[in-house]
């Protein structure tokens, strides 16, 4: 008898997780630090370098691809019992694809300046391999809920590094933290600015010592 | 699991046009709200060649100053007024798309021209603005350029690219750089030679036609120095015409 008390509570256990169970929250947390898209998997690199050269445009992308992650993992989360494993890939394609474009439309018609800056790379969160990544390594084969956690996990992973890149890129290459003047608001007008930063070696440059610095706190090394 | 073919390929296509129905509904909702953006953006490049926009954050304030204090008019490569396109529809100056004239010859292309005026009310044209079309170093570059009611000293101009170096060739649309053309002059004597962009940065002596260069951006310098000079041709007949007819005008 007492086994089978068990085994209910179990059962009800595990229909009922909490909301914020440890599992969950790790979900999340992983791929802010010690899974990081960016700085641990190296993925998404073409985007980090070419979005981040001002903060303002750098903070809608990552708006824009963390929405597009967290969507196409919710839909393919919830499909995923539907979708034939031969065309699966395509699938996913077509519904990121799909919420990008849809991304694109609404940023021109309400964001005209900003649709300008960032249009091409907007197009391309498509090619962003974190948001395929995730679909096929983690939306294929868990519930929705856990896909929306894994989404903005993923999302905010990719968010924080390129905001931090764009920070200093846009500080030290234009002078200015989102357009506004730093440097001439402290009263040194003569700040050099430096012309690598706005090019792409300066990311190549930031995101290096990021991914140093990050990787020398985490211990991890690649095999 | 593997599943039947007819499976898959029913699946692609409910998937195909569940997707295909979303985009085109968005793309019909959203179509005025972008268009209404693309309108405002050509507006407040025209404008911003000749006045300071940057007070009006409204949108339909700076529509409504546009409607107030623009005149458009659409000219072919002998200055002469066009108002139908081939098959009759009229020709709107704003919707004349520069980029995909310059495909064509430059002898078959249309040229808007906006006239601009300080005070509403009155019929004085006070300056005179030009669209124009080129190739920077990387990919296209384009202009409005306006000249003040003499259609030979330089009022303002409003530069745009696509994708030239941040810092480097992207200066043409910096303040800096555009204020440096303001006051310049396009002819000597009766004859255009337009205002070009020197080499190098911080040059002194510089005649009326010649502007300081950007340092680092010699190229992009280049491609903004022939696209004026072929434009500015391209608007001569034109400038011509209203030159002829301004004395009148003036004498009045």
């Amino acid at each position: 008898m007492s086994t089978e008390t068990a085994e209910v509570k179990e059962e009800v256990k595990k229909s009922s997780e909490a909301l914020f169970s440890k599992r969950r929250k790790r979900i999340v947390s992983d791929p802010l630090n010690e899974d990081n898209p960016i700085t641990v998997q190296v993925l998404g690199i073409c985007s980090a370098l070419a979005i981040t050269i001002k903060m303002e445009p750098t903070l809608v992308m990552s708006i824009a691809v963390i929405a597009v992650i967290v969507f196409s993992n919710l839909i393919i989360s919830l499909i995923r019992g539907l979708i034939p494993g031969r065309v699966r890939i395509i699938v996913q394609l077509a519904i990121i694809a799909t919420l990008v474009t849809l991304v694109s439309e609404v940023l021109k018609a309400y964001y005209f300046d900003m649709y300008k800056v960032l249009g091409a790379f907007v197009g391309l969160i498509i090619t962003n391999c974190i948001v395929m990544g995730r679909l096929e390594a983690f939306a294929m084969a868990n519930k929705p809920y856990d896909s929306i956690l894994d989404g903005l996990g993923s999302g905010f992973g990719y968010a924080w590094i390129i905001l931090v890149v764009a920070f200093f890129r846009e500080l030290f290459g234009s002078g200015s933290i989102m357009n506004f003047k730093v440097f001439e608001a402290i009263g040194w007008e003569s700040f050099p600015t430096n012309g690598l930063m706005v090019d792409s070696i300066g990311a190549f440059m930031v995101l290096g010592i990021l991914i140093w610095v990050q990787r020398s706190r985490t211990g991890y090394v690649e095999h | 699991m593997q599943r039947s073919n007819t499976y898959i390929i029913l699946f692609s296509v409910a998937l195909t046009i569940v997707l295909g129905g979303l985009l085109s509904l968005a793309s019909v909702g959203l179509k005025p709200a972008q268009q209404k953006q693309v309108e405002l953006d050509t507006k407040k490049k025209i404008l911003g060649a000749v006045m300071d926009i940057s007070g009006y954050e409204d949108p339909n304030k700076i529509l409504s100053l546009y409607d107030e204090r623009v005149e458009s008019v659409v000219v072919d490569i002998n200055g002469d007024e066009v108002t139908t396109d081939e098959k009759g529809n009229p020709v709107v100056a704003e919707k004349v798309n520069i980029q995909k004239n310059y495909r064509f010859d430059a002898s078959e292309r249309l040229y808007p021209v906006f006239k601009f005026k300080n005070d509403p009310s009155s019929d004085q044209i006070d300056a005179y603005i030009f669209p124009m079309f080129g190739a920077g170093l990387w990919d296209w570059i384009s202009g409005y350029v306006a000249l003040e009611n003499d259609l030979n000293t330089v009022k303002g101009v409003a530069f745009d690219h696509k994708q030239e170096t941040p810092g480097l060739g992207a200066r043409i649309t910096s303040e800096e750089v555009k204020s440096r053309f303001v006051g310049k002059e396009i002819y000597e004597g009766s004859e255009l030679v337009s205002v070009s962009m020197v080499k190098g940065e911080g040059n002194s002596d510089l005649t009326d036609h010649q502007v300081d260069g950007m340092s680092g951006a010699t190229l992009t310098g280049k491609g903004l120095n022939d696209m004026l000079e072929n434009y500015l041709g391209y608007y001569q007949s034109y400038i011509n015409k209203v030159k002829s007819g301004n004395g009148k005008v003036a004498l009045n």
